[in-house]
């Protein structure tokens, strides 16, 4: 029994983290949990979808390509993740570093610049200007208290479009820059547009990475003291911590992640336009690390996938199937309600207000919490509040 | 720019200040009262121009101007009243059902419900009225006006100056001189110390809520009278050009928030006026930001909050 939940532990420490105040025994194996669990998902998915009702939805091609674009939006989550789960800081522009990344990529490899250099170091470059852009908006912002910066941000979100946007001479206006070269492997040759496996298995790969990385940033010094100052800044800082350093450094991991994402977007779909990085999007990724437990990040991740599942895939299948059930008009008064006619596709972002209200009402540690954060959230409910108050104060 | 055009401008500048300055107060009582960033404030002000079309248009029937002077005020009084009402309602079940449970759980908590907050009230309107943008009534005839020297001023702009202003005036006083005001100062400064006194700390929050979403609702009368349209995202662009006069004018004070409502209406106009109309929402962020790392207490804030 014993050696049972020894091996559940070790291969599967990521998705239950053992973390106490003295901090995670078993991170040793968690890289190797890591790559073993995405290996086994990503395997799996392809195949499962081909069981009802899965299959049913679409065919295998399009799921795949599909499950390509989640990629995209699981390295978003688990990037603001850092920011917003470990470190505690609100960043709501984070699709500007998202846009960053991908103009980064299409500035090296399209006709509009008349460059091509490879997909494979152009992701880094893209991680690198994207965290270069973190940091300068972080450097002078993130003395701040908390809820300014999260208004800084949500401005600095809103400012990159309408760079992109009016800067016609560099970033082709509205129109955005198209015709981006598609990524290469020396043995394998270029990605075909229309074969969504190669896409597949870069994200895949990008992911894992990506989770290795961070979980053990995470359990290192510096994510210790990310935590110290999520739970209080003044004592963090009282012990030593460098506390704008420690941010700033979260901002650019964080930033850095997006611009990863933005550079294998812009080479997935080889046509960026401003429009495609407007608020909504950072407002997507925030409700996909809410709902899938802010500081856990095989939570987020998985949070991610199924939200964009839920908005590419069911809301879409929902209409279809409740168009079948030819459920009659209702009539209440003034009101008219005819249910087959809903197009649920429009509910999307009211989906997720109403998932962003109630989760932080109800249940504010996401649904696959991190054992510390749902600790420090469900403080607040035990202590009276006069006593908070007097600690805050 | 001959001094026509300028004085014109002027007017135009006063004018779109003053709806910002009107949707600013609301942030900066909320903010000055329980320090919440109340990101859903800006489509309380969408929501209203929504109620006052649907009054307007849809339940009164209204097509375009009114030529009866006495029937013109009567409507425009009932209009905002009605508005005003109703959106304080709303500003007050907000705050009942969404932020009253997380005042004291971590910061984050209630920043992020206010952004959901946000985005249901958008979709709620847009799924009620779809997504175009649809035609208000404007029932103040927007060509009528007078010459002030060389420049044409519309009676609609001195209208809505003087409402913003009037309403601001109100608002002083109520906060100054009544009972309640005295409660919503005090428990902004310290809400232990106001409830240890014997103000009933709900009601005095609930109070402040129900000013500052019946004025955005004012606010959005005056957008449906003013540029005779609304749609259902107008509240993000707007509610963060008036958070940013709120912070210009230095957060939680209430006077501030009306000169940074004037300030980012001039800003944006003579930018306009300028040929940076496409540029104007970047210019005023780059202030936004400027202000919050050089002086994050505003232009006449003088608490320094920094709290852990």
């Amino acid at each position: 029994m014993s050696a049972l939940r020894q091996l559940r532990n070790s291969l599967f420490a990521g998705l239950k983290p053992v973390s106490g105040p003295t901090g995670n025994y078993l991170h040793a194996h968690q890289s190797l949990s890591v790559v073993f669990g995405m290996a086994l998902t990503a395997t799996l998915l392809p195949f499962i979808i081909l069981l009802p009702p899965f299959s049913g939805f679409a065919t295998q091609p399009d799921w795949v390509q599909g499950f390509a674009s989640a990629g995209i939006f699981v390295l978003l989550a688990l990037g603001l993740n850092v920011v917003v789960g470990l470190a505690g800081l609100l960043d709501l522009g984070y699709a500007a570093f998202f846009a960053i990344g991908a103009y980064s990529y299409a500035y090296g490899a399209s006709p509009f610049s008349g460059v091509h250099l490879p997909f494979w170091p152009l992701l880094l470059v893209g991680a690198l200007v994207a965290a270069v852009f973190g940091l300068l908006l972080g450097a002078p912002t993130l003395r701040l208290r908390g809820d300014y910066l999260a208004i800084v941000t949500l401005g600095f979100g809103e400012i990159v479009p309408v760079v992109f946007r009016n800067a016609n001479t560099y970033t082709n206006g509205i129109n955005g820059i198209g015709g981006m070269y598609r990524p290469a492997l020396p043995v394998y040759g270029t990605f075909l547009g229309l074969d969504p496996v190669p896409y597949y298995i870069t994200v895949v790969a990008l992911v894992t990475v990506a989770m290795i990385l961070l979980y053990r940033i995470q359990d290192s010094r510096l994510g210790r003291a990310w935590m110290a100052i999520r739970e209080d800044e003044l004592a963090a800082a009282s012990m030593g911590i460098n506390t704008v350093t420690t941010k700033l450094l979260a901002f650019a991991i964080g930033a850095s992640t997006a611009g990863l994402a933005g550079v294998f977007y812009a080479s997935k779909v080889t046509i960026i336009s401003p429009d495609s990085f407007l608020f909504a999007v950072s407002f997507t990724i925030l409700a996909m690390v809410v709902l899938g437990g802010m500081g856990n990040v095989w939570g987020v991740a998985a949070g991610a996938f199924v939200v964009y599942e839920i908005q590419s895939e069911f809301l879409k299948q929902l209409n279809g199937f409740v168009a079948t059930l030819g459920l009659p008009a209702v009539n209440i008064g003034f009101l008219t309600i005819d249910i087959s006619k809903v197009d649920f596709l429009q509910y999307q972002f009211l989906l997720y207000g109403l998932a962003l209200v109630g989760m932080m009402l109800l249940r504010p540690e996401g649904l696959f919490p991190s054992r510390r954060r749902q600790a420090e959230l469900h403080d607040a409910d035990d202590a009276d509040a006069a006593n908070q108050e007097l600690v805050e104060a | 720019m001959d001094v026509g055009t300028l004085t014109q401008q002027i007017v135009n500048a006063l004018t779109l200040g003053a709806i910002y300055a009107l949707i600013a107060l609301g942030y900066t009582m909320v903010y000055g009262i329980i320090e919440l960033i109340n990101f859903a404030h800006g489509d309380v002000f969408m929501v209203g121009s929504f109620v006052s079309l649907w009054l307007l248009a849809d339940f009164l029937g209204f097509r375009g101007p009114i030529n009866n002077p006495l029937q013109l005020v009567g409507i425009l009084v009932f209009a905002f009243v009605f508005s005003m009402g109703v959106m304080g309602v709303v500003g007050v079940l907000i705050e009942r059902f969404a932020y009253r449970r997380l005042r004291n759980a971590p910061r984050l908590a209630p920043l992020i419900t206010a952004i959901g907050v946000s985005f249901i009230l958008q979709n709620v309107i847009q799924i009620w009225r779809g997504p175009a943008q649809l035609n208000s009534p404007q029932l103040i005839d927007v060509q009528a006006g007078f010459y002030l020297g060389s420049a044409f001023v519309h009676w609609i702009s001195i209208f809505v100056i003087t409402l913003a202003i009037g309403l601001m005036i109100g608002l002083q006083l109520f906060v100054s001189k009544t009972r309640m005001g005295r409660a919503m100062r005090s428990t902004a400064l310290d809400r232990e110390a106001a409830q240890l006194m014997g103000v009933d700390i709900n009601t005095t929050i609930a109070v402040t809520f129900f000013i500052g979403s019946a004025l955005a609702g004012a606010a959005g009368v005056v957008q449906g009278l003013y540029y005779g349209y609304t749609f259902f995202q107008i509240g993000f662009q707007a509610g963060l050009k008036a958070f940013t006069a709120a912070v210009l004018g230095g957060i939680g004070n209430t006077t501030g928030a009306a000169l940074g409502g004037f300030t980012i209406g001039f800003i944006e106009v003579f930018a306009s006026q300028a040929g940076y109309t496409s540029w104007s929402e970047a210019i005023v962020f780059t202030i936004l930001i400027l202000v919050l790392v050089f002086r994050p207490t505003g232009l006449l804030g003088q608490r320094v909050v920094e709290r852990a």
